[in-house]
């Protein structure tokens, strides 16, 4: 009986001992941070988080490869364990979470009936899946099925899945079973890092806007009443919401699908409506902000697309300061777009809502002039970005050139917004027809002008301002004289008394604008005390370019490389109109977020990854050419705007906010378009218009089918 | 000769996962996805051969001089804990890739009726170290390699439509039966 005891007892003992050397011999100086982290995890071994086991995820965890809250078994506590365990802030770990990008679900339409098993690869299988558009949403489930947590359910509705986001953790295991790659895991950083795809589904309107904001979004939860989120998704790519909702041309709105058979949806009316809420509410809706990376910009140029930047690498967690010429921030849209478009007060919210987030800023200090790129990178900038803007307006060498009278646009806009004088004058003559010309002619007429006279060299249909800043500057009293091309300057005792101009004819001249012809002796002085003249801008980089080598562009402009706005120098990004040319508001806002791509990039992994099938030009097939089965409302978001008689003599905003009831309703007017889907009525069958080539055309013979198996 | 014979024995003909039916739970549970199949057949093959070897030594020099043989259970069980132990601890320190690459998979297979099955085969078929060798080698592999083909059946199953009774581990079962029963062609090759 004792043997047997003895035995195992002894075998054990001897195990225990070779057991206890063998740890000793070959112990493994690990971190005991490792080790600590491993007992904080669930160690189910399930390997949800990607690693091999408990032990491999908290060494990971441990040198930052993984992110706390990569287990998906442990879910939040752990994560806020394990992170306070490491002493990273908790709300630092970003939360991502799953969101599907397709907008199409039962509206897209179908190849061909399908009735094989409820798999998403299955279907697959079978000539690429059953819907018509690459990118669309089989909706069989296949996602919900792979979920382990339950946060995914399909919308019976549209046939589109729902994520919880209260139960979704992150994990990812959705994205590894859509074999479409429609979802994907997003938190602040993806969606701030983000841009267009041709692989997305994206509606016309989101490939049209330079910033690409998620347009059907933000007017989804426009018409739900939710302003605040509509702002967030604004917010997620444009911080200047009160300022774009403002002065934006709407290009979105030339591609809306609405207009092919009413008006298109006033987008910007809706974006202006939601940022005047937050700024009428006084409260600013708070964003998230990564923990401190340690990395240091310098952003030279407080203007949209310097702002922009600013914004979102301040969220991304770096340091973030503003350099700034003028006294003020805000750049050309605070010193060029008059009072009466955007004034001051407005602008500043979005400025504020920019240093709110920690941005440091310091005003009154120029490039070139005060300090060079070079003692900023010896003051420890990681990373620097150039949008210096287009601050000296061109001015055409003609004779008389020297006489008292003649100023740049620029010049003259600025003035209102400096201590410097104002330009006075009785009758003014401008030059040039952009929206610079537009709006010096209008606060001319403002500031007292008795006549106010508008000159271009083409014909009215190529003047580049938008649409109705002509009509209305017309509508105020502008005269506008196309086709005149001007010859000289004419003056007396050094002060300008005309302008001596000679009409021409346009020859047509393919691949760019028309050849001017002069028609011999139609030359005329008009009788003016001060010439305006809005035909160019060009950035200021003389001292630049000679103290630290920056590389310029023969039109002015500062050369840098179209896919990552890297110039010449290392470390040294440029973005906006000095490196674009004169441009929109938005566009400038778009390349400000670009940069930010580009730099926090640069700064994190040395390396800017190319942006793949990066979305250019319009996608083709999104271009639908009818409308079917979708009944025709008119807009009646048309904004507010002051009678003549009241804009004369000040700089009241002309334009007002459109009400709460008009941008539900102009907001429930989109039609949530996908690339080839969009919403459609249910309109009796008599009022169906058929139509051949519309891509959507199969959707109405499968309503037919499921009203009969009701 | 005998040796072959042996071998083919233990890797097809008595294949100890579908023949034996021993080792169900890791043939069921990691048979999933074919790179975690692939490492659990690794882990196995690493472990069985081991674990044979010691337990093949205190059988034969131990027990069977002192004629215990009656507690092997119970002291190979002691045994191949402990061993599992000690290689992880070993090559974590001498062969860190091995480690990785094993993973998780070791510690997993301690209580593997496969290798316990192996253990037990050998000492009761009293067989000389050679064949011991061969047989605790063959039988991983037959392991190895059942493993590995159903886990290449299972991630085609996923995607094929199983009535919704049977999803899961039920046609799972099924499925390991009729493969049991295909290997049942090897029969009387050896």
């Amino acid at each position: 009986m004792t043997t047997p005891v003895l035995l195992l007892v002894g075998i054990a003992f001897v195990a225990a001992v070779i057991l206890g050397i063998a740890a000793r011999i070959f112990h493994v100086d690990e971190d005991p941070r490792i080790e600590a982290v491993t007992n904080l995890l669930p160690g189910a071994n399930c390997g949800g988080c990607g690693m091999a086991g408990c032990s491999a995820s908290a060494e990971a965890m441990v040198k930052g490869e993984l992110p706390v809250n990569a287990c998906v078994v442990g879910g939040t506590e752990t994560a806020e364990e394990i992170a306070a365990y490491l002493g990273y802030d908790v709300a630092g770990s970003e939360p991502t979470l799953a969101c599907a990008t397709c907008e199409g679900g039962y509206r897209a339409a179908r190849k061909y009936n399908y009735s094989g098993m409820e798999d998403c690869r299955a279907a697959l299988q079978l000539y690429h899946g059953y819907i018509r558009c690459e990118n669309g949403c089989l909706g069989l489930g296949s996602c919900r099925k792979a979920c382990q947590f339950g946060a995914i359910t399909m919308n019976p509705e549209s046939g589109l899945p729902e994520f919880d986001p209260e139960r979704c953790v992150g994990c990812g295991s959705c994205v590894a079973a859509c074999p479409k790659g429609i979802i994907k895991l997003v938190g602040d950083t993806t969606r701030i890092l983000h841009w267009n795809q041709y692989t997305h589904c994206l509606s016309p309107c989101r490939q049209r806007c330079p910033a690409q904001i998620n347009i059907p979004k933000y007017l989804a939860h426009a018409r739900n009443g939710e302003y605040g989120a509509a702002l967030m998704t604004v917010k997620d790519n444009n911080p200047l919401p009160v300022a774009t909702g403002r002065v934006c041309p709407e290009l979105c709105a030339t591609e809306c699908r609405r207009q092919i058979q009413d008006d298109p949806l006033a987008i910007n009316a809706v974006k202006r409506f939601v940022a005047d809420w937050e700024r009428n509410s006084g409260e600013r809706m708070q964003v998230s902000i990564a923990p401190d990376t340690g990395k240091k910009v310098a952003v030279i140029g407080a203007g949209p697309s310097g702002l922009t930047a600013a914004y979102y690498l301040r969220r991304l967690g770096h340091h973030v300061e503003i350099f700034e010429q003028m006294p003020k921030l805000g750049g050309m849209p605070l010193y060029g777009i008059p009072e009466y478009r955007l004034s001051e007060e407005q602008y500043k919210w979005d400025i504020d809502g920019v240093l709110e987030l920690g941005v440091e800023a310091h005003t009154g200090v120029k490039l070139g002039r005060d300090f060079n790129i070079h003692a900023l990178k010896a003051q420890g900038f990681d990373a620097i970005f150039l949008a210096i803007g287009l601050w000296q307006g061109r001015l055409l060498p003609f004779e008389g050139k020297e006489l008292d009278g003649i100023y740049s646009g620029i010049d003259y806009l600025r003035r209102f917004h400096t201590d410097e004088e104002l330009i006075k004058g009785k009758r003014f003559v401008i030059i040039g027809a952009g929206n610079v010309a537009m709006d010096c002619a209008r606060s001319a007429l403002r500031a007292g002008a008795e006549e106010v006279i508008l000159t271009f060299r083409f014909s009215r249909d190529l003047m580049e301002a938008n649409a109705h800043e002509i009509i209305d500057a017309e509508n105020e009293g502008v005269i506008m004289r196309c086709l005149l091309s001007p010859v000289r300057f004419v003056g007396e005792d050094g002060k300008l008394t005309g302008i001596e101009v000679q009409e021409v004819t346009l020859k047509h001249n393919p691949g760019g604008l028309p050849d001017c012809i002069p028609v011999e002796g139609s030359n005329e002085i008009i009788p003016c005390d001060v010439v305006i003249q809005a035909v160019g801008q060009a950035a200021e980089l003389k001292e630049i370019a000679e103290v630290d080598g920056l590389a310029t562009t023969r039109y002015g402009t500062i050369d840098g490389k179209e896919e990552t706005l890297e110039t010449n120098i290392p470390g040294v990004f440029t973005g906006g109109d000095c490196f674009t040319g004169p441009r929109l508001l938005v566009e400038a806002v778009a390349g400000g977020r670009y940069a930010a791509r580009s730099i926090h990039y640069y700064m994190t992994t040395g390396e800017i990854p190319p942006i793949e099938d990066r979305q250019r030009e319009m996608v083709p097939q999104a271009m639908v050419d009818e409308l079917i089965n979708v009944s025709p409302v008119s807009t009646r978001a048309v904004k507010p705007v002051i009678p003549l008689e009241e804009r004369m003599g000040g700089f009241r905003e002309v334009e007002g906010t459109i009400s709460e009831q008009q941008c539900l309703t102009e907001a429930q007017r989109c039609l949530n378009c996908g690339i080839y889907c969009y919403d459609q009525d249910d309109l009796p069958q008599s009022e169906i218009r058929p139509v051949g080539s519309c891509p959507n055309e199969p959707r109405i013979a499968e309503k037919e089918q499921s009203a009969k198996s009701d | 000769m005998d040796l072959i014979y042996l071998a083919i024995s233990a890797t097809f003909v008595n294949n100890i996962l579908l023949a034996q039916y021993l080792g169900n739970c890791p043939f069921l549970g990691v048979s999933k996805k074919l790179e975690t199949a692939m490492g659990m057949a690794a882990a196995i093959v690493f472990v069985t051969l081991l674990a044979s070897i010691f337990t093949w030594s205190v059988f034969t020099f131990v027990l069977r001089p002192y004629d215990l043989e009656f507690l092997k259970t119970l002291s190979f069980i002691l045994i191949i804990a402990s061993l599992v132990q000690l290689v992880e601890i070993i090559l974590k320190k001498k062969s860190r890739t091995l480690y990785n690459a094993l993973g998780v998979y070791l510690p997993l297979i301690t209580t593997n009726c496969a290798v316990m099955g192996v253990a037990l085969l050998i000492a009761k078929k009293e067989m000389d170290f050679l064949s011991m060798l061969v047989f605790a080698t063959t039988s991983a592999v037959g392991y190895g390699l059942a493993l590995i083909l159903f886990a290449g059946i299972r991630v085609r199953l996923q995607i094929s439509a199983v009535p919704q009774s049977l999803q899961g581990t039920a046609i799972a079962l099924v499925t390991a039966g009729i493969m049991a029963l295909a290997f049942m062609g090897f029969q009387g090759m050896a």
